[in-house]
This record gives C-alpha cells, sequence and structure tokens, in this order.
C-alpha cells in the first residue's frame, strides 16, 4: 500500500464490482442520450458579462475626436506597461494625444487604465475576437481603438456589487 | 447431427473450381474493401460515442462530421515518418503490418452470411470457410502479440518496451481464459467449424443462442476479448497516465495510423466473434425461415446485415464500457486473469459437459427446447451466483478493502508462532 493513499473501510459485503460496473453503464448510457452542452461557437456565441475586459476602444466626442486629453494617468497605472502616449498640445492650449498605442499583447485587461480615466475615454470592451496574422497587427493605434464599436464594459460599482 | 440447413446443403450442387476462385476472389474484395470502410468509420463512432456519453457534440465540421476519418487518414498520410535514432529499423518498420495483418486474417474464416445457392452453385458466405475456423481464429489471434512486442522493443524507448511487455503478459494471461470460455461453446457444437456452430445456433431460435447456454463462458469470453484487443479497462500497454503512449509513443504518421487501425480492426475482429460463437452468428432471431432452404441471394444479404448490426453493437459496447470503467492496476490485471477467469472458466466447462452429459441422459439431445431450456435455468442461477455471492471484493481487488476476519487470525497466529518459537539446540 503506498502512502498517502485513502483508505476506505468497507464491510466486504458491500464491495463488488459487477453490479457496480451495470450501475456505471446505466450512468454513461443516459449521459448518451442527454442535451449536449457544447456551444457551436462561429455559429452560436454565449453572451458576454456586462463586466467583461475585453479588446480596448476610445470614446469619441461628437465632433470625432478622442476624449483623451494626454493626461498620462493610464500608462502610468498600467502594470503590463502596455500604453505608449506621447501628449501634444494645440494653438487653444487644450492637450490631445499625439500617440496613443496599446499592445493588446502585453495587456493583461485589469481595466485599470478605463477606471484611472478621467474623461472616460480609454474603456475596455465586451469583446474578445481580435486575431491577427501579425504581432504587429496587436498593437492598437488611436484611429484603431477610435473605430471600434463594441459596448464597453461596465466597472464595478461597489455600491452596487450585484450589478442590479 | 442434421440440421435443416445442412440438409439443405447437401442438396445443392458443389461449385466447380472455376466458380470457386472467381467467388472467391469476389469476396476477397468486397470483404476488404468493407472492412477497412467499416473500420474507418469506427473511428469516427468511437469518437461521436464519446462525445456524445460526454455531453459534446463530437466532430461535425468536415461534411457534417462523415468526412472525418477521410480527413484524418489524409492528414497521416500527409505527415512526416520520423525514426527514432536508436530504433533498429528493420523491425520498427514492419511491427505495424505485424499488429494488423492477423486481425484482417482472423476475418478470412468467419461466416457472415447464409449460404447463397447461386445458379452456379453454393456458395459459402465467408473468404475461407475452413472445417477448423475457430481453431485457425485462435491461432492466428494469439500472434497479434507480435506486432505490439517488437513495436515496443524497436523503438528503444523505456516506455515503449514496458507497453510492449505488458502487452505480452496480458494476452498471454488472456488468452488462456479466452480459450477456455470458448470450449463450452464447442461441447455444445460438437464441432469446431464455425458454420457449424452458427446453424446449432438455429436451432430451436434465441433460446439455443451459447450466450443463454453458456452466460458465464460469454462473460469470460468478453473480459478476455478486452484483454486481448487492449482496450480499456485493459489499455495497459499504451497507459497514457503511465507510459506516454506505451509501444507507439515513437511512431508518427501512417504507422502510428496502422497501429490505430489495428485496434478497431481487432475489435472488429473480437465483436464478430462473439456474435458468431454466442449470438447465432448471422442467424435472425425468432425467425427459421433464414436458415432453411432455399437460400435465396435476399436471406443471403438480409443475415449478412443481421450480422454486421451484432458487430456495431459489439463494438458499441466497447466504446461504451470504454467511457465507463476507469483502467485496472497492473496487479488487478493479472490476479483478475490467472486467479479469478482461469478457475472460473474450468469449474464451468465441468459444470457444463456434466449438464449436457445429463441431459443427454434424461433423453434431451441438443437441438431440442427443453435441452436449451434446461440450460438456460442452469445459467440463471449461475449469474446469480456470480453477482451476488462471488462479487464480493473477491473480483477485483479494490485499493483497500478490509482482510478476511479468518485470513487476519491466521497471519496472525503465524506472526505469534514466530516471535514466541523456542530456542534451538545450538542457541542453548
Amino acid at each position: 500500500m503506498a502512502i498517502g493513499v485513502k483508505v476506505m473501510e468497507r464491510p466486504l459485503e458491500d464491495t463488488s464490482y459487477l453490479r457496480a460496473t451495470l450501475t456505471g453503464l446505466s450512468h454513461t448510457l443516459k449521459h448518451l442520450f442527454q442535451e449536449k452542452v457544447t456551444v457551436q461557437y462561429p455559429e452560436e456565441k454565449w453572451s458576454l458579462s456586462p463586466r467583461w475586459r475585453g479588446t480596448h476602444r476610445m470614446l469619441t466626442t461628437e465632433d470625432g475626436k478622442a476624449k483623451c486629453v494626454a493626461c498620462g494617468l493610464c500608462p502610468s497605472i498600467c502594470p503590463a506597461n502596455c500604453i505608449k502616449l506621447v501628449p501634444g498640445e494645440d494653438e487653444q492650449g487644450n492637450r490631445y494625444p499625439l500617440v496613443f498605442e496599446i499592445d493588446e499583447f502585453r495587456c493583461i485587461f485589469c481595466g485599470y487604465c478605463q477606471e484611472v480615466c478621467p474623461e472616460e475615454a480609454i474603456h475596455v470592451g465586451r469583446h474578445y475576437e481580435n486575431s491577427e496574422y501579425s504581432r504587429e497587427g496587436f498593437v492598437y493605434d488611436l484611429e484603431r481603438l477610435m473605430a471600434q464599436t463594441h459596448p464597453v464594459c461596465e466597472m464595478w460599482d461597489p455600491t452596487d456589487p450585484k450589478g442590479e | 447431427m442434421t440440421l435443416p440447413f445442412f440438409a439443405a446443403l447437401q442438396g445443392a450442387p458443389p461449385p466447380s473450381t472455376m466458380v470457386f476462385v472467381i467467388a472467391t476472389v469476389v469476396k476477397m474484395i468486397v470483404f476488404f474493401t468493407i472492412y477497412m470502410v467499416g473500420v474507418a468509420m469506427l473511428t469516427l463512432m468511437e469518437r461521436k460515442v464519446s462525445a456524445w456519453m460526454q455531453d459534446r457534440h463530437g466532430p461535425n465540421r468536415v461534411g457534417n462530421g462523415w468526412l472525418q476519418p477521410a480527413a484524418d487518414g489524409l492528414k497521416n498520410i500527409m505527415k512526416e515518418e520520423t525514426y527514432p535514432g536508436a530504433a533498429y529499423r528493420p523491425i520498427f518498420v514492419i511491427a505495424p503490418a505485424l499488429a494488423f495483418i492477423p486481425a484482417m486474417l482472423a476475418w478470412a474464416v468467419i461466416p457472415f452470411g447464409a449460404p447463397w445457392d447461386s445458379p452456379w452453385g453454393t456458395i459459402e458466405m465467408a473468404v475461407a470457410p475452413l472445417p477448423i475456423g475457430f481453431l485457425f481464429v485462435l491461432a492466428i489471434t494469439s500472434i497479434g502479440v507480435y506486432g505490439i512486442v517488437l513495436a515496443g522493443w524497436s523503438s528503444n524507448n523505456k516506455y515503449s518496451l514496458l507497453g510492449g511487455i505488458r502487452s505480452s503478459a496480458q494476452m498471454v494471461s488472456y488468452e488462456i481464459a479466452m480459450g477456455m470460455s470458448t470450449i463450452p461453446v464447442l461441447l455444445l457444437a460438437g464441432n469446431v467449424s464455425l458454420n457449424q456452430i452458427v446453424s446449432q445456433q438455429a436451432a430451436v431460435g434465441p433460446l439455443s443462442w451459447n450466450v443463454i447456454t453458456a452466460t458465464i463462458a460469454w462473460l469470460i469470453f468478453l473480459i478476455a476479448a478486452f484483454a486481448e484487443t487492449n482496450r480499456l479497462p485493459f489499455d495497459l500497454p499504451e497507459a497514457e497516465s503511465e507510459l506516454i503512449a506505451g509501444y507507439h509513443s515513437e511512431y508518427s504518421a501512417m504507422k502510428f495510423s496502422m497501429f490505430f487501425i489495428a485496434e478497431y480492426a481487432n475489435m472488429v475482429t473480437a465483436s464478430a466473434l462473439m456474435a458468431t460463437l454466442f449470438f447465432g452468428g448471422w442467424d435472425i432471431p425468432f425467425t427459421a425461415w433464414d436458415n432453411a432452404a432455399p437460400h435465396t441471394g435476399l436471406k443471403t444479404l438480409l443475415t449478412g446485415l443481421f450480422f454486421f448490426a451484432k458487430i456495431l453493437f459489439f463494438c458499441f459496447f466497447y466504446m461504451w464500457i470504454r467511457w465507463t470503467l476507469p483502467r485496472f492496476r497492473y496487479d488487478q490485471l493479472m490476479s483478475l486473469g490467472w486467479k479469478l477467469l482461469l478457475p472460473t472458466a474450468l469449474t464451468y466447462i465441468v459444470l457444463i459437459a456434466s449438464a449436457i452429459l445429463g441431459l443427454q441422459i434424461a433423453g434431451f439431445g441438443p437441438a431440442t427446447w427443453q435441452f436449451s431450456g434446461a440450460l438456460a435455468g442452469l445459467n440463471v442461477v449461475c449469474v446469480l451466483l456470480l453477482l451476488f455471492v462471488l462479487d464480493r471484493g473477491r473480483i477485483v481487488s479494490p485499493a483497500y478493502s478490509r482482510l478476511d476476519p479468518r485470513h487476519l487470525a491466521r497471519v496472525r497466529a503465524r506472526a505469534a508462532a514466530r516471535t514466541t518459537r523456542p530456542p534451538t539446540v545450538e542457541a542453548r
């Protein structure tokens, strides 16, 4: 007897193999006809949670510009260091991002960028189908982030923990 | 013993040599095609049944799943053949074929349909209707182990070798139980010709099927067949969790595929044997017209279909068991084969032989319903004994069960005797 094996003290009368096998066979046969649980992925998709954190999205103002004011909070909070931000300033003194890139490969989808954003500009979204043929394709620039149309993540609200 | 079927056979003209040769070649080609396609479809069936038993759908993409075997085959043909540097090349190459050929060969003697009284003479529906059919099957199926052992040895890999060793030990052990379990069948048929065994079972409908008249023999044969084909719960030669993939760890591409085909071919052969020996072969249950003359082509086709259905059921049963029982431990496997199956089979031979003798003295020869009925009654008692008396921790030694109190007392007494032995003369 090997070390650490759980010892079942069964009376000899209750030990059976053949009868137990017959019970087992009936169980597997029952499963044969049960409803299947597989989701046929490309045709059917499961619904995402409203708090799903996936592909990023940059929201825009009415006139089609990014809401981002290049404050630099998101690159500072990002634990994976995947946001590249170069701030710029126009004639009126409004700050805007000259370069805003997110490397979706480095991103760990913690959602801190969305939580920290004062302008509610950068969001993680309810979307996960972002395959590419090259690694370069995963670096999303500002234009691409603004072009995303999927719904964004609803962050957890401490006053309403169950989202009701 | 003259049965209607054989009386009819004697009346029909024997085919000429020319017809015999042509018919055999046609049978070979048709049969080989059906067999290979069937084996391919079995891989699909395995995947589908596995999936359904796990509440999944299984392969359903390539041609709605139906072309999956073709896709698998294509993949395996396109893949690179790799050879381990230290492998012994000639045996490494020949082993997959050695695993596959015996399974195929055994099929040659199995009758898969009622004979056909063609315009050119009676044509037997077995590729080679040998009069010693059953002995041929026993001889050929034992060769199957060579493929596995040689594959394990020539791979020069410790896991492969262990798989091969396990396989040889397992096959040798269960071969004996298998042979012994079929003796009651031979006693009942009074012949080793598979055709005779089939026609004997057709005598009084399904009551005279050997599964009714020799149930325990069937159970032993079933268990031994699982072990012989290396299917779960006896797949120790390839035990993934212990030996990676056992004897075929080092194989790739089509050579690996050959082992896969061999496994399914073995399954089909074992199923066919089970159907022939215990489930009336190609006999259609509850009817007598299929065994009587005239033997038209339609009858041949129908009986063939029934035989196919029986095989299919047993193949399904293999898969069913696979997803029900976990793998045996090595010592459990050995003790089951040697300590349980073999003695049970021997006892059962004596039991059936005496029953047959007793019934014949009482005036009920075989092929009467009293004979079959009496044996069926005996078997009901046997099965009940097996399920409720023998099956109490004695069939498979569990991970742990309490020692039998009497055994425990004996062990303690022996230990006490050892410690309190009086000192010997020299010591004094």
